[in-house]
């Protein structure tokens, strides 16, 4: 019985995908490809040069809405359903330690999150290839911002687990979103703060750096106009979003260790 | 070696608008459990039999006191991988079919893959559901579900069971099956932990039997001790209405209901009573000893007051 957590995580991951595909989330990319389809056909009319611009812009857009929404809606039900619906008690009490399921469940989710990423990149670009009849070489750029959207997903969910071990769903829903929209902010809030003197100045500072930094995950826009992205910016994201979704996961799981089930 | 050694174990919860009235839902209990046996708790409604066992599985943790299984700890998984649990009123992930949720958790007790499929077969044949192993758990009913709550917990072939209130929700053939499967567990040398409300089946089962209310212990006991003491009397029935006048003077005690007659004397009344239906030419039906039965313990202990009040079966 010295099987590795990996034994009972993995597990635990792949059903709680399994769970997200009963559970018909993907039926969302249906109505991501009739927006895709529907965007390219549109803007194919037009044809005033920005077509490739008002498709990346707008794909890249609804993929990180898209997945932030799920993320959230599922994220926040990650554990708590499961301790609402007493399906843990037929879990706990297999060698299975609680922060093992704590893991399993956020790794399962943001592997559904990169599945549905993944076939919404398809439409993305097959819309592109729609407009533009063929690709050109910067259009690679767009699977970094992806990349990066993905990054946002995992940070998301962390949040949303995280807030869902201490509060009610609907409130750890509402702090999510909020994060997500004041972490689009984070660079300016960043600024701001050090606008401020004494004090404030420091607690400013702390606040906006405890901020989820979501606009250093945002490139859309320079990628919709072809720019490249440094590696150096690819290597400071991946770290950055990979310290910060271990942290919020580390606070759900020191918050799950103690508590009572009901 | 102890199967279950529950030393002090105790839950308060803090109820109320504020938080600050002491519920005691347990208070501190010390029990043990010998490897091999078929213990019974028992205890009405909100005695605190449900908590007892979320403490032992480690859902909930105690405000003070600990316990060891098997000898280890609470969380240790070495120790979950050797129990099975059926919790009350059992609900799984309902997106998953029997066989499916069976596949999964055996996987996560650490059953090799090779075994998972059979033993799930295996054990839905054994908890009577052989048919519906492809069916979603939504679909089932609460029975069904109960009994899927029993397979999963004897999957991994554990040594030690814990059953919050197997019987519930079976129809009259679900619980002569369960019985038949607490003793056939027995049988194999594993230990049985159970709460019931159910005290003819906790007497047909049990060693031993614990009585708890309000959170406390009120009697522990081997049931074969606690129903053996014929108490120097005994039951005759005979078939009619009349009753022998000699009976008058053996000091009976009489009831007629229906067309039959149940008669109490003492044991050294016995043939005298017997000799008086001969001689009315009366058909005797049964005769045997007054027993206690665990329903007239488990009165005494919840209603000290009541405890010499008889109560049958
Ligand atoms: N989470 C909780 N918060 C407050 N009180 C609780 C909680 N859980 C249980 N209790 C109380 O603890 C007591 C014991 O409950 P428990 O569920 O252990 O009873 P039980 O013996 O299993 O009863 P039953 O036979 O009805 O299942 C009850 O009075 C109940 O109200
Ligand atoms: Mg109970």
């Amino acid at each position: 019985m010295k099987a590795a957590p990996m034994s009972r995580v993995f597990p635990i991951a792949l059903n709680t995908f399994r769970e997200a595909v009963r559970d018909r989330v993907l039926y969302n990319l249906v109505a991501f490809a009739v927006l895709m389809s529907g965007a390219a056909i549109l803007v194919g009319q037009i044809s005033v040069g920005i077509e490739k611009l008002v498709v990346i812009n707008l794909g890249l857009t609804a993929v990180s809405l898209f997945g932030v929404v799920i993320s959230i809606f599922i994220g926040i039900g990650l554990v708590s359903k499961e301790i609402d619906k007493r399906t843990l008690y037929t879990l706990l009490s297999r060698p299975v330690r609680r922060w093992e399921f704590v893991v399993g469940k956020f790794l399962g989710l943001v592997g559904t999150l990169v599945l549905n990423t993944f076939f919404m990149a398809i439409g993305v670009f097959g819309a592109l290839l729609y407009v533009a009849h063929h690709f050109a070489k910067p259009d690679a750029w767009v699977l970094v911002a992806l990349y990066f959207i993905i990054l946002q997903f995992v940070i998301v969910t962390g949040l949303a687990l995280l807030f869902s071990s201490f509060s009610s769903p609907l409130m750890s829903a509402v702090f999510a979103f909020s994060l997500f929209i004041v972490g689009a902010f984070a660079e300016d809030l960043r600024g701001f703060a050090r606008m401020t003197k004494g004090i404030t100045r420091w607690i400013a500072t702390g606040a906006a750096y405890l901020v989820p930094n979501f606009s250093a995950l945002n490139v859309i826009t320079p990628v919709a106009h072809g720019q490249p992205v440094s590696g150096q910016l690819i290597l400071y994201n991946t770290a950055y979003a990979l310290i910060y979704a271990t942290m919020t996961i580390c606070g759900a799981v020191l918050i799950f260790e103690r508590r009572n089930l009901k | 070696m102890l199967a279950i050694e529950i030393l002090g174990l105790e839950k308060t919860y803090n109820v109320g608008f504020w938080g600050k009235t002491p519920k005691h839902a347990l208070r501190p209990l010390h029990l043990n459990v010998e490897e091999g046996e078929i213990f019974g708790f028992l205890g009405p409604n909100g005695a605190g039999k449900t908590t007892t066992l979320k403490l032992l599985m480690g859902l909930v943790f105690p405000t003070s006191g600990t316990a060891r299984i098997l000898g280890m700890e609470l969380d240790d998984p070495r120790m979950k991988a050797q129990i099975g649990f059926l919790p009350e009123q059992p609900y799984f992930y309902d997106y998953l079919t029997a066989r499916e949720l069976l596949e999964y958790y055996a996987q996560l007790s650490g059953v090799a893959a090779k075994e998972r499929s059979r033993k799930a077969d295996e054990v839905l044949a054994k908890v009577g559901l052989p048919n519906v192993a492809g069916l979603q758990l939504r679909k089932f009913s609460k029975g069904m579900l109960q009994r899927v709550g029993i397979a999963q917990a004897i999957l991994h072939d554990p040594k030690l069971l814990f059953f919050d209130e197997p019987m519930s929700g079976l129809d009259p053939l679900g619980r002569r099956d369960v019985r038949d499967l607490m003793e056939q567990l027995k049988h194999e040398g594993k230990t049985v932990f159970f709460s019931t409300h159910i005290l003819p089946d906790a007497e047909a089962l049990c060693d031993r039997v614990a009585v708890i209310h309000d959170g406390e212990l009120k009697g522990v006991g081997a049931v074969a001790d606690l129903t053996s003491g014929v108490r120097g009397k005994v039951e005759i029935i005979w078939s009619g209405r009349i009753i022998p006048p000699a009976f008058k003077g053996l000091g009976a005690d009489c009831h007629v209901t229906g067309d039959t007659v149940r008669a109490i004397v003492s044991e050294e009344c016995q043939d005298a009573a017997l000799d008086a239906l001969r001689n009315a030419h009366l058909r005797l039906i049964s005769l045997s000893p007054v027993r206690n039965s665990l329903e007239a313990y488990y009165v005494s202990k919840l209603q000290p007051g009541k405890a010499a009040a008889e109560v049958r079966p």
